[in-house]
């Protein structure tokens, strides 16, 4: 989280992308010169199927206001099936959160093929907007990690 | 001697919280008794014990002792240690309050320990003696008078007063501090609640249990004995015991990296942890039996062999009734015994 | 009942079947119960024990006790014979080298409800016609029994024993329990209340990791929490940020996995209704991709290595229940 000169709130958004679809996605959508907020970092994974819940939690931890996974759209998974186990994967931790009482915008899984760069950088507009929304995360933040 | 209505003691406390801040065992949602800090129209809680010990007070769960701050290839490094507030905790037990002076012997030793020292310096504790022993209280086997308690000031009730003695020339400042709402009163009917708590105290299932076998003499005959298979065999090797022991003290220190530099800090260990004294070359302890054994040789052995007979265990009973398999330190005294 | 157990296990070890019986051993007091390992007919004589009390699901020592020579006997409540079955699948218990006895189960008492009305100085509980009979230091008290059983016994979701090679009395059915309701109350409730809930209740997390390590689903060699290499490592919650995170990941884990035998939540020295958090995946589980008891079967392929092509997309969460 930071602000801008406007002193506006300027979320950290982390984005993982799988190698194959999303990331190449993301990469489209740059040589398109296409536009998405610099408030997302995009991770590199192999698969979408490689983040486990650990590494959600463990990028609010580390100042994140919102998470984002991507991946091929189920059916093209370069490994055949890892999307389809992320896609359970993430519906029940997604579930666990909201129970938890952590705000359910901050989570979004989307899948954005590699011919898809304008879906990346409208899912990424929308995600940023959604999250500027909500404000700074302070349910699922780790005070110490804190910028001063 | 000193006492104060029992009708008046929401008076007592607001008394103390406005000199300094004050900490009352209360009753959480769940029934269980807590520490808190006490606010207006808190009630002290009439359990016998709270489930986590005193021992928090003056050694908290986790705490930072050092920061570093980095920029580029500058490190700075910060002191963050600071002089703690006056503060009282007011209802300790004498199990508990005995167990300050097991930790004392461990930290004020030198080297000082001035993370310790700084809290055990600006607190005084304020005892209260037992009415309703449980089945689960032995500290009686370690010496403690439960009617009788230790602690910078003591406090009896007889159902309707609160009787003020100091112990130390802290507890008498505290007591000089309330003595506006004290009054002088008789002690008759008192002395007779002390009388039936002591007629309790020996009635109690575990009055007999003595510790006059242990101690650092039988060293080598308890640590060879045959008994820790059997006794560790169902130990979960959680840290039950261990965290709601009032007298362990053991800790780890840790960095934590926030990104931008690290948070040195130190949190309670426990010996029945698999990495608990692991060092360079490994594990010294690899079994369960090894780590059980530790933390029992470690109360009844090791500790008065190097404190003056002094035990490691104040017979407070919170391990007895919170160990997920109830294996306790009475069960391993009465099966490892030898006469 | 314990008669009819200690007569089984002793001609068990008799005739050579097992060379080891797992069992419940008396302690202190009337309800201090540990889980042991009985080695001769003397032993069980002497300290075997099952009664109102012996409520520690014994399954997850099967782990250890497979791995050594000669075939044990073990006694099981019906609620442990899924945790026994769900090890099995995982090749985590040898089942050639168990030998199980179903005996019935529950309700079961607990202790700190006794004590939660203030009954202390316990000395003896005895149950007549559902009424404890509790002898005290402090007098005799009575109460009623159903007001001491344990949660995980109240909302029991099953008298049906899923594996024995033998039983002891009759076998009874699954059970249409109550277990979802604290979940749905809390799925009502706004995401505000929820996190004041749970912040409440974790905080109060020593991290004691008994929850884990009694766990029957909990079985890896080393736990992500200890492994000082795996970077999240802890032993003590330095933020309430480390305090979700043990528990969801602890939750998450056994997510599929856990048979809900309601050990965690008995075996928290503070309270926490951890088992919760299991029965919030359950419940989900069975909403998004069919009923699923872990446990129920030893072949069945779990829900979280399975999927379908049509699957609820994760944006789900945001379409039902309470924000």
């Amino acid at each position: 989280m930071q602000m801008n000169e406007n002193k506006e709130f300027e979320p950290l958004i982390v984005a993982f992308c799988c190698n194959w679809c999303s990331y190449a996605g993301a990469d489209l959508s740059g040589t398109n010169r296409l536009n998405y907020p610099t408030n997302v970092k995009i991770i590199r994974v192999p698969c979408s199927c490689r983040v486990n819940p650990m590494f959600i939690l463990r990028a609010f931890q580390r100042g994140a206001d919102g998470v984002i996974l991507c991946g091929c759209h189920p059916g093209d998974c370069h490994y055949t099936s890892g999307n389809y186990f992320t896609r359970r994967r993430m519906t029940l931790l997604f579930s666990m959160l909201d129970f938890l009482g952590i705000e359910r915008d901050r989570t979004r899984v989307e899948w954005v093929s590699a011919a898809e760069g304008a879906k990346f950088a409208a899912t990424m507009n929308e995600f940023t907007e959604a999250v500027k929304k909500l404000g700074p995360n302070r349910r699922l933040e780790d005070l110490r990690c804190r910028k001063q | 001697m000193l006492r104060i209505s029992l009708d008046k003691i929401d008076e007592l406390f607001e008394a103390v919280n406005s000199q300094q801040a004050l900490y009352i065992p209360t009753d959480r949602k769940d029934g269980a008794a807590e520490y808190k800090k006490y606010e207006s129209g808190m009630k002290m809680s009439d359990k016998l014990n709270t489930v986590r010990s005193a021992k928090d007070f003056f050694f908290p769960q986790t705490e930072n002792l050092v920061e570093f701050k980095m920029e580029g290839k500058k490190i700075e490094v910060k002191d963050i240690r600071e002089e703690s507030e006056d503060f009282v905790i007011f209802g300790v037990r004498a199990c508990d309050a005995r167990s300050f002076t097991i930790l004392d012997k461990v930290y004020l030793v030198e080297p000082v320990d001035s993370f310790y020292k700084n809290r055990r310096d600006h607190g005084t504790v304020v005892t209260m003696a037992c009415t309703r022993p449980s089945e689960t209280c032995f500290c009686q086997t370690f010496g403690i008078d439960p009617t009788a308690p230790e602690g910078d000031a003591a406090c009896w009730s007889d159902g309707s007063f609160l009787y003020f003695k100091a112990n130390t020339d802290k507890g008498q400042k505290f007591i000089d501090s309330i003595s506006s709402l004290l009054e002088d009163g008789d002690t008759a009917e008192l002395d007779k609640a002390i009388e039936k708590t002591k007629t309790i105290m020996s009635k109690l299932p575990l009055a007999n249990l003595s510790t006059e076998n242990f101690g650092g003499d039988k060293l080598n005959e308890y640590f060879n004995s045959d008994k820790w298979g059997e006794l560790s065999e169902s130990c979960l090797g959680c840290g039950t015991c261990t965290f709601v022991c009032p007298t362990c003290q053991c800790y780890d220190i840790k960095d934590f990296n926030t990104g931008d530099g690290i948070k040195r800090f130190r949190c309670w260990d426990s010996c029945m942890y698999s990495d608990f004294t692991k060092m360079a070359h490994g594990n010294p302890r690899l079994t369960q039996l090894e780590r059980f054994r530790q933390r029992f040789m470690h109360k009844l052995v090791y500790f008065p062999k190097n404190n003056e007979g002094e035990f490691g265990c104040v017979g407070c009973g919170r391990c007895l009734s919170k160990c997920p398999i109830s294996m306790n330190i009475v069960k391993v005294m009465k099966a490892l015994e030898v006469k | 009942m314990q008669e009819a157990i200690i007569n089984k296990a002793k001609q068990l070890l008799a005739d050579g079947t097992v060379d080891r019986v797992i069992g419940w051993k008396r302690g202190e007091f009337a309800y201090d119960i540990t889980p042991a390992v009985f080695g001769s007919a003397e032993e069980i004589d002497a300290d075997f024990v099952y009664d109102d009390f012996t409520s520690a699901n014994v399954s997850k020592y099967l782990v250890k006790e497979t791995k050594k020579e000669g075939k044990v006997l073990v006694f099981l409540k019906p609620c442990d014979t899924y945790s026994l079955n769900q090890l099995t699948k995982e090749h985590r218990v040898d089942r050639e080298k168990v030998y199980v006895v179903g005996i019935p189960g529950g309700p079961k008492l607990d202790i700190e409800k006794i004590k939660a009305k203030g009954i202390s100085g316990i000395l003896s509980v005895k149950n007549e016609n559902y009424t404890l009979k509790i002898e005290t230091i402090y007098g005799e008290e009575t109460m009623p029994f159903s007001e001491a059983i344990l949660d995980k016994c109240a909302s029991c979701k099953s008298k049906k024993h899923v594996v024995y090679d033998e039983l002891i009395g009759e076998d009874g059915e699954v059970l249409e329990s109550n277990r979802f309701d604290m979940v749905e109350q809390l799925e009502n409730m706004t995401a505000e209340e929820r996190y004041n809930f749970w912040r409440e209740q974790l905080s109060k997390c020593i991290r004691c990791n008994a929850c884990r390590n009694v766990c029957p689903a909990c079985t890896c060699e080393k736990c992500v929490f200890d492994n000082p290499e795996s970077g999240v490592e802890n032993k003590a919650a330095s933020d309430s940020f480390e305090e979700n995170m043990f528990h969801i990941i602890r939750a998450f884990h056994v997510a599929g996995r856990c048979t809900d035998c309601g050990e965690c939540s008995r075996v928290c020295p503070q309270n926490i209704p951890l088992h919760l958090l299991n029965r919030k995946f359950i419940k989900d589980i069975n909403s998004l991709y069919g009923e699923y008891q872990a446990g129920e079967d030893t072949t069945s392929r779990a829900p979280l290595t399975d999927y379908t092509f049509d699957d609820c997309e994760a944006s789900i969460v945001h379409e039902r229940g309470v924000e």
